[in-house]
């Protein structure tokens, strides 16, 4: 969901997702707590299968990535700003289970400590942005794999459209929600069409973000990428034999 | 790093809100929200109880007013849905006062819904703050694993915050390194060096999570973090923390009844 917030001396707007209390009524917030808390139950046993043992320091290591990089500001025009949400990025590089895990410890620490999004809103949070939303940046992106597998180009469209999806399918979450318990008085109609054209901007910067993002960790460690995982290409060693040693 | 492990929005402090358990705390907040959110909009003078309740709070915390004032207005959430609601609500409609020469009208369930999503906001904000102005990070964890949130999720959770400085700090470092290279950005396609950036980012938070995990298993890491305090939770905390929740729950019954 869309949140204006000043940013500093520099007057920044910047944009992020997060629900504030009272916009869904009590009865929705508490059965989308409930569907966040079996979902995360379900990423935290299949969290523990993708990572074994180092489950706790490395999605303790992703997270505070997410987290940073979500203070992170990227320009959109002079004088607006947005961050990343970074759901479909944590979706490729690390896969929706510990994704899903990280985003969502990063929206309950942010609303427990932070106040950034309503505690009693973090259940609808997490569903949106933690499930929906990075499983549907991982669908995205699993039936693009074969594209991806190709080459960079193909890696990078991959995350761009992974991103975008991610972006306006969460939104599309809160619609739901909204259309559910919505607390407002406006017309369903009314909140889609503003949810989904803003969305599909923000989605689009946040497509170029992630693109570019894994695009860069795919030039230095392909191998970190989740989605590519069981796909690497064999070793090539290219160039004339030197003075050191015989590359073969 | 070495300095203890604050947040920004701590307001370090010895007052009896400050001592409680933080399991406590976070309870009595998300109830207190929880009324708040189940109050009927139409009942003004209820919310006005609600700010009431929370500057007692504040009084006790020896949290200023202004101090609150301040962070609240970092954060103005939905205002854009709410100022929109009035003029794209239903009917029935009703002439702005002063203004009823213009022709304007806004809609009255409109108002209604924008009023909800601000107060509940802005409620909801000021709870929150509360909770994280007299709760330090390490209590929290300690509250949150107190609350049997399940195991895995708070020791990712407090490698996450103990790291978050160390991550945040690389990350200002690379903006600096690029600014002093003249990189100044305008549009969103100048910003490719900044997202190789967030790339390298990944990658060297991911290698020290390597580093971490093998840095703990020679420490004797066996997957549960030890416990940091064994000081002790009483009824009579539970009491005295839910006290606020107990006027909160009458404000919405008197709420409910008067509407």
């Amino acid at each position: 969901m869309l949140v204006v917030r000043e940013v500093g001396v520099v007057g920044d707007i910047v944009l992020a997702m997060h629900m504030s209390d009272g916009l869904v009524n009590a009865p929705t917030a508490a059965v989308f707590g409930l569907v966040a808390v079996i979902g995360l139950a379900v990423a935290v046993s299949r969290a523990r299968a993708d990572l074994d043992d180092r489950t706790a320091p490395m999605a303790g290591l992703v997270t505070a990535f997410v987290f940073a990089v979500q203070m992170i500001n990227f320009p959109i025009l002079p004088g607006a700003s947005g961050h990343l949400l970074g759901g479909a990025l944590v979706a490729i590089l690390v896969g929706p289970w510990v994704g899903s895990l990280c985003i969502a410890i990063v929206l309950a620490v942010q609303a427990l400590l932070f106040a950034d999004g309503g505690l009693t809103a973090l259940g609808a949070n997490i569903v949106n942005m933690a499930l929906i939303g990075v499983f549907a940046g991982y669908t995205v992106a699993i039936a693009l794999r074969p594209l991806a597998r190709r080459g960079r180009g193909g890696l990078v469209a991959t995350a761009f459209v992974a991103a975008l999806v991610n972006t306006v399918v969460a939104a599309l979450a809160f619609v739901i929600e909204y259309a559910i318990g919505g607390a407002g008085g406006a017309s369903l109609g009314t909140v889609f069409t503003l949810m989904l054209g803003l969305h599909v901007l923000i989605g689009i910067g946040e497509g170029v973000i992630t693109a570019a993002t894994v695009g860069a960790v795919a030039s230095v460690r392909p191998d970190l990428i989740h989605l590519l995982r069981g796909s690497t290409t064999p070793l090539q060693i290219r160039g004339p034999a030197t003075a050191e040693g015989n590359p073969s | 790093m070495g300095a203890g492990h604050s947040h920004p929005l701590y307001l370090a402090g010895a007052s009896p809100v400050h001592r409680l358990p933080s399991e406590v705390k976070i309870v009595a907040a998300f109830l207190g929200v929880v009324c708040v959110v189940a109050t009927p909009r139409e009942a003004f003078p209820v919310f006005g109880g609600y700010l009431l309740l929370l500057a007692v709070i504040w009084t006790l915390a020896g949290i200023p007013p202004t101090w609150m004032a301040r962070r609240s207005l970092i954060e103005a959430p939905f205002v854009v849905l709410a100022v929109l609601l009035p003029f794209t609500g239903g009917d029935p409609h009703i002439p702005v006062p002063g203004l009823s020469w213009s022709g304007l009208t806004l809609s009255e369930p409109g108002l209604l819904g924008a009023w909800n999503i601000l107060v509940k906001g802005t409620l909801g904000v000021l709870t929150s703050l509360t909770l994280a102005a007299t709760t330090p990070l390490r209590d929290l964890l300690l509250g949150l694993q107190r609350l049997h949130a399940p195991g895995l999720v708070v020791t990712i959770a407090t490698l996450m915050l103990r790291y978050i400085d160390v991550i945040a700090a690389e990350a200002r470092r690379m903006r600096l390194a690029r600014i002093s290279r003249g990189h100044d950005p305008r549009f969103l396609w100048q910003a490719t060096a900044t997202a190789r950036g967030v790339g390298s980012l990944f990658v060297r938070s991911y290698e020290r999570g390597e580093r971490v995990h093998l840095a703990m298993l020679s420490r004797g890491w066996a997957g549960e973090m030890p416990r940091l305090s064994d000081a002790v939770t009483t009824h009579r905390h539970w009491c005295i923390g839910l006290a606020p929740v107990a006027v909160a729950a009458a404000l919405v019954v008197t709420g409910w009844s008067t509407t």
